[in-house]
This record gives structure tokens, C-alpha cells and sequence, in this order.
């Protein structure tokens, strides 16, 4: 076994060379991925991709910090309206929309995180909730954010070059994703990262060793805010056009799924958690045309449901899985992943 | 004009006291809020559709199974989810409800498809009673009595019953109880069953003034959410108020200010109350210790 002689070494980034090799090794996958595979695969790891940076937010705020927010969905659309309006009304270009869009977010975030001091729990639940809905009702009734029909979204340039096809779009999703992942994990084990733990396990207790509550806990909830902000922004250009009903509450709980699945305080869960979890939505789109489990549920279908209710079976599943995972799996995915690493790091034993 | 905007505030304000109090009755048990509670509801009610009109069963027959049902979701889930988690987390307390909402979301569209059906009580559409200058509908008068007479109900089995005296012990102090020989699972899942069923009947007086679809109870939900929140999740006398308190506002503000925005109205009230007092109007606020 390894044993650590410094609290440094316990906190650094790489802690061992072969963790610089697995990087190197992921950096380099990421890099000829879009060589050797077909634009509509691209789209897919797009999309992966931008919920991976959702999640490592929500992450920091659920897993972190111990709050709660059922109102992602409403971040995530803060931050795609205020890209697309950033481009369109100042004639930003996308980077600098983009950033901006992320601290019009994070603002919202800290706004909201306000009244988050006073509340806990449940109360917060109802209150980030509310706020989700809040969002998608004001933009789909005002016409300055185009109403229920939505936004066209401008095409994007960058240095001349006109982005179109999902493989540039990737170039530009995936180096982000990577960046705000490696932000995250620079986060996390830093001061600041240790103060929201402590809060996590007990707010009075680390009010007490003299973490300011007000400051961080606020500050959790703009962080997480700005990576959606963020990820909204990237999801726009993704989609071409952005109307109210994508933001839903249903895309909230998702985000939430991501981070149970994948594991709530854990980096690693973050990205697997989003990875798993809008694959399986994605593929479950598109569940008859699968083999074997698309005719047996055609069968139960006819049998004793209904066929047009079919695409609902994305509901049924998500649900068991989030109960499954809380009661039996609590850490997740990670959790999975850590216990089998112990297992062969010890292995005869 | 305002005595009819007043009645037409206690008739919906009616069916926001019966979630809010079915969402408290739970709250207090187990300290979570449970999102699955309107999705209960509405599987309840297509139940009852269902037992109405592809068994041809009586309306009254319909809701006593639809009723039976619901306390049947509620215990079975009590037993086979929340009995099984070790020591659940607030957090992952809420994240069980909310699988359990989309779950039953899932089933409701999966079984009864997307198409919206119509559930409606065996009484004339448009029958009304003239009150002097007001005008009630019948519906309205059946939504405010049966609201009433399960507040009495629930009133009297909380406080004359020994099974309601036992709920009152699990919510106050579950170790106290469980040394006191009360089998606290037990009882909680018999909680989590009567407080699907007070949705349900919510579910049912709603139905008629909605069309049936998975999606029925959304709106009443969050609705008996800040209900709840505006009276206090840990009073349900205070949730009962909250809820006629937040139909009556509700109507006035739809009316003479913006009906636009009149379904924002509820959040921005909770806002406002949860700032100036976090425990809600009328439940007392505990210090937390660690």
C-alpha cells in the first residue's frame, strides 16, 4: 500500500506518475476521437459533454456542499438565453457571450443562494424548485426572449472560420469540458473546496472553526450556477434554436440523476454520472428499435399498457434507478469504482 | 364581485389545505417533502377512470377502490424503499420521492398513453346555487365540504384515535415511541398510506375542472407545496390555513392585478414569508443543535 507522509501529497493533482499517464492517455483519446468516428457519434459526445460540465456543478452544490437545487434546468437556460441574446443585441463574439453568459448566471445563482442561507433542506427543495419554473414561465411569456417559440440561435464564428458541423463544434465543446473539469478538481481540493466540505458535514460546526457561511455557501451556489450558465450557453449552439419547454423540470431532475448516479462529492462521479446517465437517455429515445428488450417491451406494451405510451418507459427507468442507487449504492457509480480498486489493491487478502 | 372572488379563493384554496396537509402529515413523519405526492394522487385518480369506464363500475364504487389503491401505493412504498435505505440523508430522502414521482409518471403515460381523458363527478356540469349576489357551483360547494369534513376527520382521529395518537408520537419523537412499544415502521407506512389517500380525494375534486392527463396534479402540487411552506410544514393546522390563505390571494391578485402571472403569485409569496419567518406563518422556529 502507499502510504502518504504529507497532507500535500494526499491533495495533489496527480498523485501518482501513472496518473499522469491515464491523463496523457484520455488527453490523446479526446484528441483523435473525432478522426476515427461519424459526425452523428460526434453529436452524442457534444451533448455528453455539455451535461458533464452541468453535473460537475451541481456537484460542487449537492455533493459538496450538501444543498439541494431542483432548479438547474432554470440556470441552464439563464445561461443559453443570455448567450444567444449577448450575440445577437451587443454582436459579442461567442467566447466573450459566453463567459458573460456564465456570470449572468453565476449572479442568479448568487441571488438565489441568498435566501438558501435562511432556508435547508426541504424548504430549499420547494425554493430552487420554484425558482426552475419561475425562469421557463417569465421567458416563455415575455416576447423580448422570443415567447414559446423561441430563439434562433446565430452561427458561430471563430477567427473567420464559420463552425457547422458537430467535429469542429467538438474541438470547442471538449477543450471546454476539460478545462472546467480540471478547474473543478483544482477547486475542490483547494481551501475553498475544504471549507464546503466542512459545511456539508456540519454547517454549525464549521461556522464555529470560522468558515464564513454566508460567503461560501453563496459562493457554491454561483459557482455551480456559472458551470451551467456555461454549459447552456454550449447547448444552445448544439440545438440551433432554444425554446422554454427544452428547460424543463424534467431536465432539473436529470441533472440531479446524473449526480446520484455517478456519485454526489466526487469529481469522477461528476463525469461518469453524466456520461451514463445521457447515454442511457439518449438511447432510450429510441428503445423498440433496440434488440431483444425493444420486443419484449413492445410485448408488454400490447400486453398491458399501451403502445403510444411507450416512450415513457425513459421515465419508468430513471425513477427505479435513482431509487435503486440511493438505497443500495449511496456513493454511486465512484462508489462502485472505489470498491473495486480496493479489491485488487488487496487483492489475495 | 370580492365575495364571489372570496369564494371562488376558498373553493380552490380547498384542494391546496388537502395536499398541503397530506404533504405535512408525511413531513413531520419521515422529514421529507414528498414529490411523489401528486403523482400518487394521479395514478389514484386514473385508477378510478379506469374502474369507471372500462369496468363500468359505479362512480362511488370506483373511488372507494381508487382510495383503497393509493393507501396501497403509499404503505408499499414506506415498506419496500424507505424501510430499506440505511440512515437516508434529507438529500437522499427527497431524491427517493423524486424517483418515485418519475416512476409513477412513467407507469401513468406508459399505461393510459398521452391523450387527455376527461374524470368528472356524477353531478350537472353547470348546476349552480344563487347566494344573494353570489353565485357557487356545485362542484365548489362538494370541493369546500369534503375539504372541511376531512379536516374534522383527520382532526378527530389525530387526537380521539390510538392510531392517530401513535402517528403523533412516530412524528414527535420516533426512539421515544419505538421504547414505548409503538412499532414505528408500522406506523409509518400506515402514515405514508393515509396521506396518499387525503391526495387522492384532493386529486378527485380537482379532476373535474382539469383534463386527466399524467400532469394533473403539478399545478395543486406545488400550489399545496407553499401552502404548506406559508403555514409551516411541521403544523398542519397551519397548512390547512395556508392553503385557504394562498387560493383566496391567489384569485384577488388573478383578478385585480395580473392573471397572467397569478400561478407565480404562490412563489413569491413563500418567498417572502420564508425571509421574515423560515419556519413558516404558524409552526415555531427550532434552534438547530449539532
Amino acid at each position: 500500500m502507499d502510504m502518504k507522509r504529507h497532507y500535500y501529497e494526499d491533495i495533489q493533482i496527480f498523485q501518482k506518475p501513472v496518473h499522469v499517464f491515464w491523463f496523457v492517455v484520455l488527453l490523446v483519446g479526446l484528441v483523435i476521437l473525432p478522426l476515427v468516428t461519424r459526425n452523428y457519434t460526434m453529436s452524442l459526445v457534444n451533448f455528453i459533454a455539455i451535461n458533464v460540465i452541468v453535473t460537475l456543478g451541481l456537484n460542487l452544490l449537492v455533493g459538496y456542499t450538501g444543498q439541494i437545487s431542483l432548479g438547474h434546468g432554470g440556470f441552464v437556460a439563464i445561461g443559453a438565453y443570455a448567450t444567444v441574446l449577448l450575440m445577437q443585441h451587443l454582436g459579442l463574439n461567442f467566447f466573450p457571450a459566453l463567459v458573460l453568459a456564465g456570470f449572468v448566471a453565476a449572479g442568479f445563482g448568487f441571488l438565489l443562494g441568498l435566501p438558501a442561507l435562511r432556508l435547508e433542506g426541504p424548504y430549499l427543495a420547494i425554493a430552487t424548485l420554484g425558482f426552475g419554473m419561475a425562469v421557463t414561465q417569465i421567458i416563455g411569456r415575455s416576447t423580448f426572449f422570443g415567447g414559446r417559440m423561441g430563439l434562433k440561435v446565430p452561427k458561430i464564428n471563430i477567427a473567420g472560420l464559420t463552425l457547422s458541423s458537430d467535429k469542429e463544434l467538438y474541438v470547442v465543446i471538449i477543450s471546454i469540458t476539460v478545462l472546467m473539469a480540471f478547474a473543478m478538481r483544482n477547486l475542490t481540493r483547494s481551501r475553498v473546496g475544504r471549507a464546503l466540505i466542512a459545511i456539508r458535514e456540519s454547517d454549525i460546526a464549521a461556522e464555529t472553526l470560522g468558515v464564513n457561511l454566508a460567503w461560501y455557501k453563496t459562493l457554491s451556489f454561483a459557482v455551480s450556477a456559472f458551470y451551467a450558465g456555461v454549459a447552456g450557453g454550449l447547448l444552445a449552439i448544439i440545438f440551433g434554436y432554444i425554446n422554454p419547454s427544452i428547460f424543463d423540470f424534467v431536465m432539473s431532475i436529470l441533472f440531479l440523476a446524473m449526480v446520484v448516479v455517478g456519485g454526489a462529492g466526487a469529481i469522477l462521479g461528476s463525469i461518469l454520472g453524466g456520461i451514463v446517465v445521457t447515454f442511457l437517455d439518449l438511447k432510450l429515445n429510441a428503445v423498440t428499435s433496440m434488440p431483444l428488450i425493444g420486443d419484449l417491451l413492445r410485448e408488454i406494451s400490447t400486453r398491458w399498457m399501451s403502445v403510444s405510451g411507450l416512450p415513457n418507459f425513459r421515465s419508468v427507468l430513471f425513477g427505479i434507478l435513482l431509487i435503486l442507487f440511493v438505497v443500495f449504492e449511496p456513493h454511486g457509480l465512484y462508489g462502485i469504482w472505489l470498491r473495486i480498486k480496493k479489491y485488487w489493491k488487496t487483492w489475495p487478502f | 364581485m370580492f365575495s364571489q372572488l372570496i369564494i371562488n379563493g376558498i373553493s380552490s384554496g380547498s384542494l391546496y389545505a388537502l395536499v398541503a396537509l397530506a404533504m405535512v402529515i408525511i413531513y413531520k413523519a419521515s422529514e421529507v417533502p414528498n414529490f411523489a405526492q401528486g403523482e400518487m394522487a394521479t395514478l389514484s385518480v386514473f385508477v378510478a377512470w379506469h374502474f369507471v369506464n372500462a369496468q363500468f363500475l359505479p362512480f362511488y364504487q370506483a373511488v372507494a377502490a381508487a382510495l383503497l389503491f393509493a393507501f396501497a401505493v403509499g404503505v408499499l412504498f414506506e415498506f419496500t424503499v424507505l424501510r430499506r435505505a440505511e440512515k437516508p440523508s434529507i438529500l437522499e430522502l427527497i431524491v427517493m420521492t423524486l424517483g418515485l414521482q418519475m416512476f409513477i409518471y412513467g407507469i401513468i403515460g406508459w399505461k393510459w398513453g398521452a391523450e387527455q381523458k376527461t374524470f368528472s363527478l356524477p353531478i350537472a356540469e353547470d348546476s349552480v346555487v344563487q347566494l344573494g349576489p353570489v353565485v357557487i357551483g356545485w362542484l365548489n360547494i362538494i370541493t369546500i365540504a369534503t375539504s372541511l369534513l376531512c379536516v374534522l376527520v383527520l382532526y378527530l382521529f389525530f387526537t380521539r384515535t390510538k392510531l392517530g395518537t401513535a402517528m403523533r408520537a412516530v412524528q414527535m419523537n420516533s426512539t421515544a415511541a419505538r421504547i414505548n412499544g409503538i412499532r414505528v415502521h408500522r406506523i409509518m407506512s400506515l402514515t405514508w398510506g393515509l396521506s396518499a389517500v387525503i391526495g387522492t380525494i384532493a386529486g378527485i375534486l380537482f379532476a373535474p375542472v382539469s383534463p386527466l392527463d399524467p400532469q394533473l396534479m403539478w399545478d395543486p402540487l406545488l400550489k399545496g407545496f407553499a401552502a404548506g411552506v406559508l403555514g409551516g410544514m411541521t403544523s398542519p393546522f397551519g397548512a390547512v390555513l395556508g392553503g385557504y390563505i394562498l387560493g383566496i390571494i391567489e384569485n384577488l391578485f388573478g383578478a385585480y392585478i395580473s392573471l397572467e402571472f397569478k400561478s407565480v403569485v404562490a412563489f413569491a409569496l413563500i418567498v417572502l414569508v420564508l425571509w421574515f419567518k423560515p419556519s413558516g406563518l404558524f409552526s415555531r422556529h427550532y434552534e438547530r443543535k449539532v
